[in-house]
């Protein structure tokens, strides 16, 4: 199984395409849909984050969810149940990384599902997809 | 859900007012971007006004495909330019585009005046009139950055746009900065926001675009990614622009000193690959831009007044920033120089007009027209950082009758003081970066912004130079304006002009497909020219006349690469471009 991972931030040069890449993989041009966020560190001189599931063994989230709506992914992370989700924000607000991004427009979580669509769209190779025993 | 771009936001400084607007026929019509502003603009801007009036109008308008595919990152502002009198037309890159699409709309017009400074909070469809009094006069345009950063929601994918000292105090050529290091540089527009009190604007949303074809979409969208990691667009990211410095130069068609010459003995210590070497921190890009041109250069300087005390300043750099604040002042080193990029940044000028202010100040001091009463005690002298640091200063405090002038453009103070033979301006607005022959300054010229990115002259002399061709005044006026008429559907779709090579009216037409728009290479064309049409209506309109164009001597005086210029080439061009612009 595969994850995605985080190689070197430092490379990160803000231009978002890995956003817009996730987002598409549901069709649409955009960033509401988008499971990675790219943020300057208070202004873009200093450089990016890049917030993103980091496929947990052990998902904290997974683990506050009162519907039971995620379940463990194998390779790490979760998956989620769209028809189970209430939408309590609980998975958010437990992941300390921020990693869980929210869909303002079904007041759902959004959550990488590790499918390595983005990768394609990152020019500089911050991010790329891990083997995961 | 229906994609927003025919979304006008019209918000009312006077009165403290927004509402929405729906222009579906419009942007039908004339794309979005530049063909959208220019009629926005003539309907909004009346005629005659004073372009600090309360009355101008400031256009923001983005495309289409910004948010879909990549690179159409530009933000387009229109507004009647304080500088020239006529058209103000600005393109700024940065998160303004994406933010404003995903905000939810294809384009805002701001009018009227605050009674007291203001900012624009606007939030998708939330849209705030927030107090900016403590903002105001605030002497560093980083710091009301970090400012609103802090204040505002929305972080990582909204757009900052502030003015500096320079903007609050309308200084003709102010600029608007977005995001640090991108702006809206030419022809004044922070001026424009001075005059309103209007000190900022923050904007962000996550509004989706609809796509019809979702799976036409993402083969189209990789189809055109792919093009962008060319050689073609990577030396935008490697070198960057400032590439250009040591081959133009070489050519002998870098202006320096004031264009006293074309070839500056000290390139080489002011070149992208010295910057590169000894400076380059950081890369960065606009939103939606795989190719990160943006180069900043790391600035180690020491306090002078507390030891082991240091400050790390990142700055932007360009070609055009060497040349008009390097070359053009005879800066040798490039420490100074980075200092002198710094200090425009922070005050919020545009970097060539303000060079090439300074240059012609520093020559007009030189030939005795203006003495050390004038420039508030400065003995301004080619290669001295610290007289031109306080200069720009002054510029931007207006300090004095002198530089209240200056602050109006070269055009305006040699019409005071004398010395028009070497100011360096065409049709109101300074000098670019490119003294490489007749199609250049003829592009200048009849460029509807009297920017090198109108027609791309410079480009017209190289290739000719490569062929050891001479092309006739005919020529010259067909290819600028044939290229200057299908750049208007470039900045309509407001795709960044580096990659007007991958842009193709093919690719277009293929790029609409997806979501359900039809427009054939014919139409783009008929309709790009129709936009020039109508900038210089617009322009005319506002007493622009190609007529009494004035030429600066010095143009004839120091060689290009292909010798001294003829004049009577300009005044054919002219009067050739003159039958074919005003026949539209
Ligand atoms: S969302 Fe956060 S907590 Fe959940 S698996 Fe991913 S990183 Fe771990
Ligand atoms: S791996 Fe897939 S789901 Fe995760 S951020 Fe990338 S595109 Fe989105
Ligand atoms: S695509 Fe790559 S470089 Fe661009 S923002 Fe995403 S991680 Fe950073």
């Amino acid at each position: 199984m595969k994850r995605l991972s985080v190689v070197d931030v430092n490379l990160c040069v803000g231009c978002q395409c890995c956003m817009m890449a996730c987002n598409r993989r549901f069709g649409e041009g955009g960033i509401a849909e988008s499971a990675i966020q790219i943020k300057s560190i208070g202004g873009v001189e200093r450089g990016f984050i890049v917030m993103v599931c980091r496929a947990c063994k052990d998902p904290p989230c997974m683990k506050v969810c009162p519907t039971n709506a995620l379940t463990k992914r194998p390779g790490g992370g979760v998956i989620l149940n769209h028809s189970k989700c209430i939408g309590c924000k609980r998975c958010a607000e437990t992941c300390i990384i921020d990693a869980i991004s929210w869909d303002e427009s079904v007041e759902k979580p959004v959550i990488c599902v590790h499918c390595g669509y983005c990768t394609d769209y990152c020019e500089y190779d911050v991010i790329k997809m891990e083997e995961v025993k | 859900m229906n994609d927003t771009l025919s979304n006008i936001l019209h918000i009312d400084l006077s009165r403290k007012r927004f509402w929405t607007e729906d222009r579906n026929e419009l942007f039908n019509e004339m794309i979005g971007g530049s063909g959208v502003a220019i009629n926005l603009l003539e309907q909004e801007c009346p005629k005659g006004i004073d372009p600090l009036a309360p009355e101008n109008p400031i256009i923001l308008a983005v495309g289409p495909l910004t948010g879909l595919y990549p690179i159409a990152s530009k933000t387009v502002a229109m507004f009647k330019s304080p500088l020239t009198g006529n058209l103000g037309e600005s393109h700024c890159g940065g998160r303004s585009a994406v933010a404003i699409r995903f905000a939810g709309y294809g384009a805002i017009i701001i009018k009227g005046a605050s009674e007291t400074p203001v900012y624009l909070s606007i939030h998708g469809d939330k849209v705030r009139f927030r107090d900016a009094s403590v903002i105001w006069n605030m002497a560093n345009s980083y710091t009301v950055g970090r400012i609103l950063r802090e204040k505002e929601s929305g972080s990582g994918i909204r757009s900052i746009m502030r003015i500096g000292r320079a903007g609050e105090n309308q200084v003709s050529y102010a600029s608007v900065v977005t995001e640090t290091y991108r702006h809206f540089g030419r022809l004044g527009l922070g001026a424009v926001f001075g005059s309103k009190q209007l000190k900022a604007l923050v904007i962000s949303g996550k509004k989706n675009i609809p796509v019809s074809d979702m799976k036409g979409y993402r083969e189209t969208y990789k189809e055109i990614f792919k093009l962008l990691s060319t050689a073609e667009m990577r030396k935008y990211h490697e070198l960057g622009t400032s590439m250009n410095i040591i081959p133009l130069n070489k050519l002998g068609a870098l202006p320096a000193k004031n264009l006293q010459t074309s070839k500056f003995e000290n390139a080489e210590a002011i070149s992208g690959e010295t910057f590169e070497k000894n400076f380059l921190g950081r890369r960065v890009s606009c939103a939606h831009c795989p190719v990160a041109c943006i180069h900043l250069a790391a600035l180690r300087e020491a306090y002078e007044s507390e030891p082991y005390f240091y400050k790390t300043e990142m700055i932007s750099y360009d070609y055009e920033l060497i040349y008009a604040l390097g070359s053009m002042l005879g800066i040798t080193s490039p420490q100074a120089l980075l200092k002198l990029m710094d200090e425009v940044e922070i005050l919020g000028l545009d970097a060539m007009s303000t060079g090439v202010a300074l240059a012609w100040a520093t020559e007009a001091q030189q030939k005795e027209i203006i003495t050390t009463k004038e420039t508030n005690g400065l003995k301004l002298k080619w290669n001295d950082e610290e007289s031109y640091s306080k200069a720009i200063n002054y510029i931007a405090a207006q300090v004095n009758e002198f530089y209240k002038t200056l602050g109006k453009g070269v055009t305006y103070a040699s019409s005071k003081y004398g010395g028009k033979e070497f100011a360096l301006a065409f049709g109101g607005n300074e000098m670019p970066g490119y003294h490489t022959g007749p199609a250049t300054h003829l592009g200048f010229l009849i460029g509807s912004r009297h920017s090198h990115l109108d027609g791309a002259g410079y480009s017209i002399d190289q290739k000719a130079l490569a062929k050891n061709s001479k092309p006739s005044a005919t020529e010259i006026i067909d290819k600028l304006i044939e290229e200057e008429a299908w750049r208007q559907i470039l900045s309509s779709l407001v795709i960044c002009f580096f990659a007007r090579g991958i842009y193709k009216p093919e690719l277009i037409s293929k790029a609409f497909k997806p979501i359900g728009k039809e427009f054939t290479e014919e139409q783009l064309k008929t309709i790009g020219l129709r936009i020039l049409k109508q900038k210089y209506r617009f322009k005319k309109r506002e007493g622009f006349s190609l007529k009494n164009l004035e030429i600066p001597e010095r143009i004839f005086q120091t060689e290009t690469p292909s010798g001294k210029l003829s004049k009577e080439i300009f005044n054919e061009g002219l009067k050739i471009a003159e039958l074919k612009l005003t026949s539209i």
